[in-house]
Order: structure tokens, then sequence, then C-alpha cells
């Protein structure tokens, strides 16, 4: 499986635009994302290291959360998208 | 550097303006040469935060990807977001930073009473612990060659001076 990398991520992430893993949930992906980009992890998760909550994450077109949030399985050929939103005030 | 002409300036305030008492909220559409950039367009958004609109913005995945697509179709890259600030200075809040990512621009409109004043640009440092301040000049004519940067432009020495030498010819 293949994670998109968003662009404001890239940085931290070799400059890639996505990475592959072979995982087999979610988490597990997003976990060797992190490990092998460390640098990703602050911006990904909270210091108590839940996934943020203007960080979308899409295994192909459909939102974890609605799915089984990390434990989402995912098999070959799916697509994981980190997807922002964008939030102030 | 944040290039912005002044056309666009005046478009994020006037957003700013018709938006209040509530933040406006749009995407800033252009290009990153790495060590400057330059806003080309813009791709005014509507603030999905009908809770709290007057000091919260949210701009959402659907929306983004509307955005980033927008962007693609013109050549450009989503390269910042801009919002407003109603009655408060353009300066990042807390819950700015709290929710902020990195590499982008993220410019703030200041409305005071329904008139537009200060415009900044941020970004987010590394560890997220603050935003510094993005050096941005608005300039009074539009983009060199017409809102497209020539291939090896990206390391020019003095961007500000090609953007006035651009427009002395015209």
């Amino acid at each position: 499986m293949k994670v998109i990398i968003p662009t404001a991520l890239r940085p931290y992430a070799g400059k890639q635009e996505s990475v592959s893993f072979d995982a087999r949930t979610v988490g597990e992906a997003l976990s060797r994302l992190t490990t092998q980009y460390a640098e990703l992890r602050k911006h990904l998760y909270t210091d108590d290291g839940k996934i943020r909550s203007f960080v979308n994450v899409y295994v192909n077109d459909d939102d974890i959360r609605y799915l089984q949030k990390e434990n989402t399985q995912i098999k070959d050929g799916d697509t994981i998208s980190i997807v922002p939103s964008i939030a102030g005030g | 550097m944040l290039y912005l002409s002044d056309e666009l300036a005046v478009r994020i305030r006037t957003h700013a303006a018709e938006s209040y008492p509530h933040e406006c909220c749009g995407a800033v559409l252009g290009s990153d040469s790495g060590s400057w950039r330059e806003v080309l367009d813009l791709f005014p958004l509507v603030n999905r935060r009908d809770d709290s609109p007057r000091n919260r913005f949210v701009i959402t995945p659907e929306d983004f990807r509307a955005a980033e697509q927008t962007a693609r179709k013109g050549g450009l890259e989503v390269i910042g977001w801009y919002h407003s600030h109603p009655d408060h200075p353009a300066r990042p809040s807390e819950y700015d930073r709290e929710h902020a990512w990195p590499w982008y621009s993220y410019v703030i409109a200041s409305v005071m009473q329904h008139l537009p004043k200060d415009m900044k640009s941020w970004r987010l440092k590394d560890d997220r612990t603050e935003f510094d301040e993005e050096e941005m000049e608005i300039t009074p004519f539009g983009t060199i060659n017409g809102g497209r940067v020539n291939a090896g432009e990206g390391d020019h020495p003095d961007r500000a001076s090609a953007l006035r030498g651009q427009a002395r010819k015209r």
C-alpha cells in the first residue's frame, strides 16, 4: 500500500509525494511512516499519541473516522491519504 | 519572502471586510521557489465554523481538495491560507498555532470595525512552538511575466529588484 504525503509534510519525508509500506492496518502504516521519518510525528500526533484533530486520514476515498479508525484494515493496492483540515481563529 | 500583488491584497482585504464580523478564509495559490514565494491567485472559501465564525474558521478536507485541484489546473500549488481577524491584530492566536501546519504561509488580515487594517504573513516553526513572521512585499503592479515565473528564476539574488525592473518596462 501507499501513503500519500501532503505538500506541507513533504519536507519532513524526504520530499517524497508518497511512501510505500507493507502494513495490515492504518495505524501500522502510520507507525512505520513516522518511524522512518521521525520529524513527521509531531505534526501528525499530539503529545499523548493521538492523531491531531486537523489531520484526516483516508483509505482510498473513505475517512477512517467512519471505518475502524487506526484499526482499519488495509490490503495491497490501497492508498492512504493524509488530508489536512485548515483551522484557526 | 512572500510576494503579493496589490490587486490580490485588495481581494483578501475586501473578503475580510465583507465577512466582518465573521472570519473569512481562503487558499493562497502560487509558486514556491524554495527561497521566495509568489502569490498568483486566490481561492476564497466558506468559513465552515457555523458555531463560532467570529473567532474561528475551518477549511474542510473537501474544500482543501477543491483548492488543490483548482491550483493544479492553473499550474500552481497551494502555498498558504488566508483568514481574517475581526477586531484583532494580524498576528496568530494560540488557537492558530495549535492547529497550524508547517510549510504553509498563513496570511492574516486584520479588520477593525469593518475597516481592513494590517495584513501579515506567518510560517509555523518546525518545532511547532510559535510562528515566525514571513516578510511580505505587496507590489503595486502585477507579477513578473504576467503571473508566471520563468524556470531558473528560483535563486534570483534580488527578487524585488527584478519585479521593479519588470514594472518599469511596462
